[in-house]
């Protein structure tokens, strides 16, 4: 009895210095695993596995992992159009009328939108121009355009003569570094890119140092700067990248992600993903304001 | 012997649901893991609110007791499937606005965690983990901070995986605090750029979130990372924190898994404009 516990020691000693050498490939991991636990759960260990029959393992076992990967994707598309046949369904019902609810939106607590857009698909004037007319539709007042690379802010002149057929418009002359913000369709219309996030702060940054520097001269040195957050927000007003927080924030685009929406502005914003520019619905922006009216926020309590 | 047949079974059981995590994560690094995933808790308290009839709902604490039950399985899921980086967003300055006794009560919960975490079967132990503590913890207790400051001077060292813990924490505060150290550190007009900000972060020397994850279905960011996240994948789930489980940590990963292409190529995209 002595012996077989001593010889199991041995194996198990054996059995795990050559499971560390071999640790670098999947499958051999997974054969150590699986031996492993035969020799936790029987007691016994009659099978010392070979550093080359690991590697016959790993041969077979690569496949087998990558079939079973792409058969785990294949379950995840399912359940994607899956969602997106019964939101296709939930739209149908919403546009055909049937359901009151959605007829009179209560848009009170949206006080300002705005919307994030892949820049390849900014592109698309014309949707983009249409996506402005539904939200001026609906009622709402003040929209934020946001995408990463400034498309719609450097095409912004072309369209804003695209649309001064169709109402009055006034717009500023724009800087591409700074928001640029115009009326249309009896909304306000303000258009940023990735140079009022980020880079934005670094200036207010700048602008607190400068005005900090002046305070302190002729001043006894050691004064240590001492903020607010108030004091950042007029920073950034005071270099032009002051703005309001969107209480709602739409994505257009391939994934569920703000794209570097300047953070300064978007403590408490309700992020929803709706898809390809390419394949928006009226329908789906009723639905995303309906469910919007019904949100409750606790800001923390 | 019924309890050593049961604790067999336990243990048998342990050892099946590892086996089966296991071979769950070696099908998902087929494809791109995520480097850094961090966690909105969102729901301890409506999950306690639901379990009213069983548990005491006089007690503050009682959902978040179960709370960091599931933090520890997700700490687990991710240090399993190789994630190096997992951020969890703890307790927010807005949070100081709760009820002081439920305040109180968080507080004492988490010094008595922070002390667990560190024992030695503990899991920063088990897997050589880092502990940070990030925001500004001159707001928390003094035995919190005391205790926080232990863990983050125990686990500096370690080489494992990094587990940061966000308390007393806002995204603004963060960005306020990092102008103000830049400020303070600079004598003459030399103009800061968005680099010096970001080495002032708390976050410096940590790779950006590759998904937040918020629980309970909630959609906003309630002011976590919103500097970090230009190019994170952001999830709801609706399950609240105590039902995340590993069966929603897989889904997770796998919907990461589709866009990765994409966020990606937009990170490189950004990286070569600037």
């Amino acid at each position: 009895m002595k012996n077989d516990h001593h010889r199991k020691e041995r194996d198990a000693t054996l059995f795990h210095a050559i499971s560390a050498y071999q640790r670098t490939t999947i499958a051999n991991e997974l054969a150590c695993i699986f031996s492993r636990y035969f020799y936790s759960v029987n007691g016994s260990y009659k099978i010392l596995i070979s550093p080359s029959k690991m590697i016959e393992a790993s041969v077979i076992a690569s496949p087998i992992l990558g079939i079973l990967y792409y058969l785990l994707h294949a379950i995840v598309c399912l359940a994607h159009i899956w969602s997106y046949l019964i939101y296709q369904i939930q739209c149908l019902i919403i546009s055909s009328g049937l359901l009151p609810k959605y007829q009179n939106l209560k848009l009170d607590r949206l006080q300002h939108l705005a919307v994030v857009i892949d820049s390849e698909e900014a592109k698309n004037k014309s949707k983009v121009h249409q996506l402005l007319l539904w939200l001026s539709d609906v009622g709402v007042k003040y929209v934020i355009l946001y995408d990463i690379e400034g498309v719609m802010k450097k095409s912004n002149k072309a369209f804003q003569k695209s649309t001064a057929t169709q109402s009055d418009t006034k717009c500023l002359d724009f800087d591409l570094n700074v928001p640029s913000i115009f009326d249309v369709f009896g909304m306000t219309v303000e258009v940023i890119s990735y140079t009022d996030g980020k880079e934005a702060v670094a200036k207010a940054a700048n602008y607190l140092f400068s005005k900090f520097s002046t305070n302190q001269e002729g001043t006894l040195d050691g004064l240590e700067p001492k903020f607010t957050e108030p004091d950042i927000s007029s920073a950034l007003k005071a270099v032009g990248h002051d703005g309001p927080e969107p209480d709602l924030l739409l994505v257009y685009g391939p994934a569920r992600c703000h794209l570097g929406f300047p953070a300064w502005r978007m403590r408490y914003t309700e992020i929803v993903h709706m898809g390809r520019l390419s394949s928006m619905k009226f329908s789906a922006i009723v639905k995303v304001f309906y469910d919007f009216s019904k949100k409750h926020q606790n800001y923390g309590k | 012997m019924k309890k050593d047949g049961k604790s067999m079974i336990s243990k048998a059981m342990g050892h099946v649901s590892f086996v089966i995590r296991k071979c769950l994560f070696f099908i998902l690094s087929m494809g791109p893991v995520p480097a850094h995933i961090a966690f909105i808790m969102d729901g301890n308290r409506r999950y306690a609110k639901r379990r009213g009839l069983q548990q005491d709902s006089t007690d503050p604490n009682s959902g978040h007791q179960v709370g960091f039950k599931s933090l520890i399985s997700n700490l687990q899921y991710c240090y399993e499937m190789g994630v190096k980086y997992m951020t969890v967003y703890a307790f927010s300055i807005d949070n100081f606005r709760r009820d002081p006794h439920e305040v109180q009560a968080l507080m004492e919960l988490m010094k008595v965690k922070i002390d667990e975490l560190l024992t030695e079967g503990g899991l920063l132990k088990k897997f050589d983990v880092r502990i940070n503590f990030w925001g500004n913890l001159e707001l928390l207790t003094d035995p919190v901070r005391v205790a926080a400051k232990k863990a983050m001077d125990m686990t500096v060292h370690n080489k494992g995986p990094v587990l940061s813990v966000c308390v007393a924490y806002t995204s603004t505060n963060e960005i306020m605090h990092a102008i103000e150290a830049l400020v303070r550190e600079k004598r003459e007009k030399v103009q800061i750029r968005v680099c010096d900000l970001e080495r002032n972060l708390f976050t410096a020397g940590c790779v950006e979130p590759d998904i937040i994850i918020r629980t309970s279905g909630e959609t906003r960011l309630s002011n976590f990372l919103l500097w970090q996240s230009n190019f994170t994948h952001l999830q709801n789930p609706n399950p609240l924190w105590p039902e995340f489980s590993l069966r929603h940590f897989v889904w997770a990963v796998l919907k990461y898994q589709k866009v990765h292409g994409y966020l990606k190529k937009l990170n490189g995209e950004t990286d070569k404009n600037k």
